[in-house]
C-alpha cells in the first residue's frame, strides 16, 4: 500500500505547480484576445495609438507568457513523474487530449508567438494581425483540450476498464470530446481568463489615468477592457461551471459540499448565503438562507431535488458493495483469464469497481471489508466541506464585485463627462480579484473532487508513483525555490515595464526607416513619400 | 484503403515509427536551440555577439520546443506504460532536466529587460544550463535504456522502479550523454554558421568541426561497445502477437550480450542507418571547413536522425527493457494504447502534422536571412 505521506506530498507538489502555472495562463488567455482586438482596430483604422496599444500590452503579455510556457512543461511531465499508476491506468483516455493539445493548439500558439514579437518589420500590418489572431486562437484551443482532459477526470465518459490490460480504455472518443462537464468547464475557465486579462488592462490603464500619463492610450484601453470584461464576467456567471454539477454522483457531492447541504431538502432548495459548516455534528451553524436560490442555480428548475451529503453517502455505500462484486470478479479473472463467468460478472458491475478501491487505502484488501469499513469508505467520498464552502463563496464574491466594476466602468466611459477618480482607484484595487477568484475556483473544482483522481474510477490515494519521500522533498523544495525566484523576477519586470510605460512610436514612420519596428507596408509607404 | 486503421499490429508499428519521428523532430529542431544555448558563453563573448547568437533562435525556439511537449503528450497517449515508467523511474534526472528547461523560456525573454552586465551574464549562464543539461540528461537516459532499467510491475500493472539517480550515471550511460551533447553542440554550431554573421559564426565553425568529429568518434565507440557486448542486450523469446492485449507480463525475455545487433544481422540493409549516422557528422565537419553552411546543417540533421533511429532499430521490438525482471520489458506489441486510441491519434496526426510543417516552414521563410550586429543595434529593433 502506498505511504499516505507520499500521497500527500505528491498532491502538494501537484497543487503547487498547477496553481502556480495557473497564475499565468488566465492572463495569457485574456491578453492574447485583447491584444488581437486592439491590433484589428489598428489594421482597420491605421491609427497609431492602436498599434502602440498592441505593442505595449503585447510586451506585458510576453513577460507573462514566458513563465506560463516554462511552468507548463512541468505539467506535461508531472503526470508521468509523480502519478505513474494514474498514467498507466488512464493514459489511453487522458493522454490523447494532451497530445492533441500539442498538435492542434500549442504548436500554433508557440510558432506564431515568435512572429508576433519579431515579425513586425517582416510582415504587412494585415499579415501580422492574422499572426496575432492565430496565436490567440492557439492559446484558446490549448485551454479547450486541457479542459477536455480535466473534464474527463470529473466525468469519465466513453471509457471502460479492460481486465486484460488492467486499465481504462476509450470506447467512445466523441463522448470524451463532447463531455458536457468539459464543455461547461471550458466556457467557464476561458471566460475567467478573459476577465483576468480585462481586469489587468483596466487596472493598469486606471493607474496611468490617475497619474495623468499616456492618456490617449490608457483611456482607449480602459474602454475596451471595460466592454470585453463585462461580457466575459457575465459569461463566467451565466455559463458557470455549476451547469455541469447535476450530472454525476460526485459532481452532486461537490455541489452539496459547496452548499454544506448535509441533507436533501424539498425542491427548490434554499441557498445558504453565509454560515459555518461543522464537520463534527454535520450541520451548518448560523446559516442564513435565501429561499429557492440553490434549486434555481443548481438545477435551473423549481422541481428537481438536489441531494444532500448524507443521502449521497448512503448511495455511495451501495456502489461500494456493488464494486466489491466487480473487484472479486477481477481477482478471479486475474487468476484465470478464461473464466467466462467472472468476466460476465465483471462486465455487469464494473462501473462501481472504483468504489471498491476506496477501501484499499483504508484496509488494504477490499475483500476483507466489514460493514463498518464500508461505511467509513462511503464517508470518505465527502470532501472537506468547510474549505469548499468558504472558497466557493469567496470566488463568487470576487466575481460579482468584478461585474459591478466592469458595469460602472462601461457606464461612465460611455458618458461625455468621463469617469470619476474613485472608479479608477477601484479598478486599481481590483487587480488581485481575478487571480483570487481563479485560484479558489481551481481549488473548489479539484479539492472538491477528492477523494477521486478520476471520479468513481480511481481514488487519488492509489494513483501516485512509487517514489521515496526524500525524492519528493527534493523536488518540492526545488520547485518552490525556482518558482519563487521566478515570481519575484516576473513581478519586478512587470512593474518596471508598467512604470516605464508604452513607447509611443513616432507618428511619422519615415523617422524609423529603415524598417525595424514598423510593418512592411508602412515602410514601403514611407519610402514612397 | 483505410483497412490499416483497424489493424492493431500496423497501428502499433506506425506509432513506434512516430515515436522515433517525434524524438528526431525534437532533436533536429529544438536540438539546435539547445546547442546554441550550450555554445553561447563560448562562441559569443561580448553582449552584442550574444544578442546575435540569441537572435538566431529567438523567434523560433518556442515552436521547436513544442516537439518536446508533444513528445511527452504523444508518449502518454500512445505508450502510457513507457510514459509512466520512464518519467517516474528517472525521477530526479527528469526533474533536473525540467528545471534546466524551465530556465530557458524565461532567460530568452528576460535577459534583454535589463542592461546590467551581471543580470545579462546570469541569464546567459541560465541559457547555457538550459541547453547543456537537458542534452546531457536525455543522452544519459538513452544510455540507461540500452542497458536495461531496474523495474517491474505488480499484478495490477502498478509500475515499480528500483534504481537511484546515481545508478543512472554509469560510464556507458555517460558515454551516451556525451554523444548527445556533442551531437547537439555540433548542430547548434551548424545553425549559428548558417544564421549568424561575423565573429559568432567564425567561432561556431571552429567548435562545430570538433563537435562533429567527436560525434562520429563517440557514436562509433558506442557501436563498438555494443558489438563487444558491453551494453548487454535483450531478446524476446515469446512470439508476440501483433494484436494481443497490451499487457507486458505475458512474455519471456532473455538477456543476451550482442542481442542489440540481431536486427542488423537479420536485415543487413538496416546497417545503412548506423553507417549514415557515422558518416553524416564527418560530412558536417567537412562542410564546416568548406564554409558550406546549408550542407553542414543538412548533414547534421541527417546524422542526428540516423543516430536516434539506430537506437530504435537495435532494440526493436523492445522499447524499454527491464534489468531486474527481463520479462516485464515494454515492447511495441504489449505496451501500447488500445487500438481505438492509436487510431484516433493517428487521424489527429495525419490532419495536423502537415499543417504544422506548413506554417512552421512559412515562419522560417518570413524570418529567413542572416542575423548581423547591425540588425541588433538598429533603433527600435525588437531583438532580445
Amino acid at each position: 500500500m502506498t505511504d499516505p505521506l507520499l500521497v500527500d506530498l505528491s498532491r502538494l507538489q501537484f497543487a503547487l505547480t498547477a496553481m502556480y502555472h495557473f497564475l499565468f495562463v488566465p492572463l495569457t488567455l485574456g491578453l492574447s484576445i485583447l491584444v488581437a482586438m486592439m491590433e484589428t482596430v489598428y489594421v482597420m483604422t491605421r491609427r497609431k495609438v492602436w498599434r502602440d496599444m498592441t505593442k505595449f500590452w503585447g510586451l506585458l503579455f510576453g513577460i507573462n507568457f514566458a513563465i506560463g510556457v516554462a511552468t507548463g512543461l512541468t505539467m506535461e511531465f508531472q503526470f508521468g513523474m509523480n502519478w505513474a499508476y494514474y498514467s498507466h491506468y488512464v493514459g489511453d483516455v487522458f493522454g490523447a487530449p494532451l497530445a492533441i493539445e500539442g498538435l492542434m493548439a500549442f504548436f500554433l500558439e508557440a510558432t506564431f508567438v515568435g512572429l508576433f514579437f519579431f515579425g513586425w518589420d517582416k510582415l504587412t500590418a494585415l499579415a501580422h494581425c492574422v499572426v496575432t489572431w492565430l496565436m490567440a486562437l492557439g492559446t484558446n484551443f490549448s485551454a479547450l483540450w486541457i479542459l477536455i482532459a480535466n473534464g474527463w477526470m470529473q466525468n469519465p465518459v466513453g471509457a471502460l476498464f479492460n481486465p486484460d490490460t488492467m486499465r481504462m480504455e476509450v470506447t467512445d472518443f466523441a463522448a470524451v470530446i463532447f463531455n458536457p462537464v468539459a464543455q461547461a468547464k471550458f466556457v467557464h475557465t476561458v471566460s475567467a481568463g478573459y476577465v483576468c486579462g480585462a481586469v489587468f488592462v483596466l487596472g493598469v490603464s486606471a493607474f496611468y489615468i490617475l497619474r495623468g500619463r499616456h492618456l490617449e492610450l490608457a483611456k482607449r484601453s480602459f474602454a475596451i477592457a471595460a466592454a470585453f470584461g463585462l461580457a466575459s464576467a457575465l459569461s463566467v456567471v451565466v455559463l458557470g461551471d455549476e451547469s455541469g454539477y447535476a450530472i454525476t454522483d460526485h459532481q452532486k457531492m461537490k455541489l452539496a459540499a459547496m452548499e454544506a447541504m448535509w441533507h436533501t431538502e424539498p425542491a427548490p432548495a434554499a441557498f445558504t448565503a453565509v454560515g459555518i459548516p461543522d464537520l463534527e455534528s454535520r450541520t451548518t451553524r448560523y446559516a442564513v438562507h435565501i429561499p429557492w436560490a440553490m434549486g434555481l442555480i443548481g438545477t435551473r428548475s423549481l422541481t428537481t431535488q438536489i441531494p444532500g451529503i448524507t443521502e449521497l453517502v448512503e448511495h455511495a455505500q451501495g456502489r461500494i458493495r456493488n464494486g466489491l462484486v466487480a473487484y472479486d470478479a477481477l481477482e478471479r479473472i486475474k487468476a484465470d483469464r478464461t473464466n467466462a463467468d467472472a468476466r460476465a460478472t465483471f462486465a455487469r458491475t464494473q462501473q462501481d469497481l472504483g468504489y471498491a478501491q476506496l477501501l484499499k487505502p483504508l484496509i488494504g484488501d477490499p475483500l476483507k471489508a466489514t460493514d463498518a469499513d464500508i461505511e467509513r469508505a462511503a464517508w470518505s467520498t465527502v470532501p472537506h466541506v468547510p474549505s469548499i464552502f468558504f472558497t466557493f463563496r469567496a470566488m463568487v464574491a470576487c466575481g460579482f464585485l468584478l461585474i459591478a466594476l466592469f458595469g460602472a466602468a462601461l457606464w461612465y466611459t460611455a458618458r461625455e463627462a468621463g469617469a470619476p477618480r474613485w472608479l479608477f482607484r477601484a479598478a486599481l484595487l481590483a487587480l488581485p480579484l481575478p487571480w483570487i477568484a481563479i485560484e479558489f475556483g481551481w481549488f473548489v473544482a479539484e479539492f472538491g473532487r477528492q477523494p477521486w483522481i478520476i471520479e468513481g474510477v480511481l481514488p487519488t490515494a492509489l494513483a501516485t508513483s512509487e517514489l521515496g519521500i526524500p525524492s519528493l522533498l527534493i523536488t518540492i523544495a526545488g520547485f518552490t525555490l525556482v518558482y519563487g525566484a521566478l515570481a519575484v523576477v516576473e513581478v519586478r519586470l512587470m512593474l518596471r515595464a508598467i512604470a516605464k510605460g508604452p513607447e509611443t512610436l513616432a507618428e511619422d514612420p519615415a523617422a524609423l526607416f529603415p524598417g525595424v519596428g514598423v510593418t512592411k507596408d508602412e515602410a514601403r509607404l514611407a519610402a514612397a513619400e | 484503403m483505410f483497412a490499416f486503421l483497424s489493424d492493431y499490429e500496423t497501428l502499433r508499428l506506425t506509432w513506434w515509427v512516430l515515436l522515433g519521428v517525434l524524438l528526431i523532430g525534437f532533436a533536429v529542431t529544438d536540438g539546435f536551440d539547445l546547442g546554441v544555448g550550450a555554445l553561447l558563453p563560448f562562441v559569443a563573448r561580448i553582449d552584442v555577439e550574444r544578442r546575435v547568437a540569441i537572435h538566431t533562435v529567438s523567434a523560433t525556439w518556442e515552436g521547436n520546443q513544442v516537439w518536446l511537449v508533444l513528445g511527452g503528450g504523444a508518449i502518454f497517449a500512445a505508450w502510457p506504460a513507457l510514459y509512466a515508467l520512464s518519467f517516474s523511474g528517472f525521477y530526479l534526472a527528469m526533474f533536473l532536466a525540467l528545471l534546466a528547461l524551465i530556465l530557458r523560456p524565461v532567460a530568452f525573454k528576460y535577459r534583454s529587460k535589463n542592461e546590467s552586465p551581471a543580470w545579462r551574464s546570469g541569464w546567459d549562464w541560465a541559457l547555457f544550463v538550459g541547453g547543456a543539461v537537458p542534452a546531457l540528461i536525455f543522452g544519459v537516459a538513452v544510455g540507461n535504456v540500452l542497458q536495461g532499467v531496474p523495474f517491474h510491475f505488480t499484478d495490477d500493472l502498478r509500475p515499480i522502479y528500483g534504481g537511484t539517480l546515481l545508478d543512472l550515471l554509469n560510464p556507458l550511460a555517460l558515454l551516451c550523454g556525451l554523444l548527445s551533447v556533442a551531437m547537439l553542440v555540433a548542430h547548434g554550431a551548424a545553425w549559428l554558421t548558417f544564421k549568424a554573421e561575423g565573429p559568432v559564426a567564425a567561432r561556431a565553425r571552429a567548435v562545430g568541426v570538433k563537435a562533429a568529429l567527436a560525434t562520429t568518434a563517440l557514436f562509433a565507440l558506442g557501436g563498438l561497445l555494443v558489438w563487444a557486448g558491453a551494453f548487454g542486450g535483450y531478446r524476446v523469446v515469446t512470439q508476440l502477437s501483433g494484436d494481443g492485449p497490451s499487457n507486458p507480463l505475458a512474455k519471456e525475455v532473455v538477456t543476451e550480450a550482442g542481442a542489440w545487433l540481431a536486427n542488423f544481422r537479420a536485415h543487413p540493409a538496416l546497417a545503412l542507418v548506423p553507417f549514415i549516422g557515422t558518416m553524416a557528422p564527418l560530412l558536417a565537419a567537412a562542410g564546416f571547413r568548406a564554409g558550406r553552411e546549408g550542407l553542414t546543417l543538412l548533414a547534421s540533421k541527417l546524422g542526428i536522425a540516423c543516430i536516434i533511429a539506430t537506437v530504435g532499430l537495435a532494440m526493436f521490438p523492445v522499447i524499454l527493457p527491464s534489468s531486474t525482471h527481463p520479462g516485464h520489458a515494454l515492447t511495441v506489441f504489449d505496451a501500447s494504447s488500445s487500438l481505438a486510441t492509436l487510431r484516433n491519434m493517428l487521424i489527429a496526426t495525419v490532419v495536423f502534422l502537415p499543417l504544422i510543417l506548413a506554417y512552421t516552414a512559412w515562419v522560417y521563410r518570413v524570418l529567413r536571412g542572416k542575423v548581423s550586429e547591425r540588425d541588433i543595434t538598429a533603433p527600435g529593433s525588437p531583438a532580445y
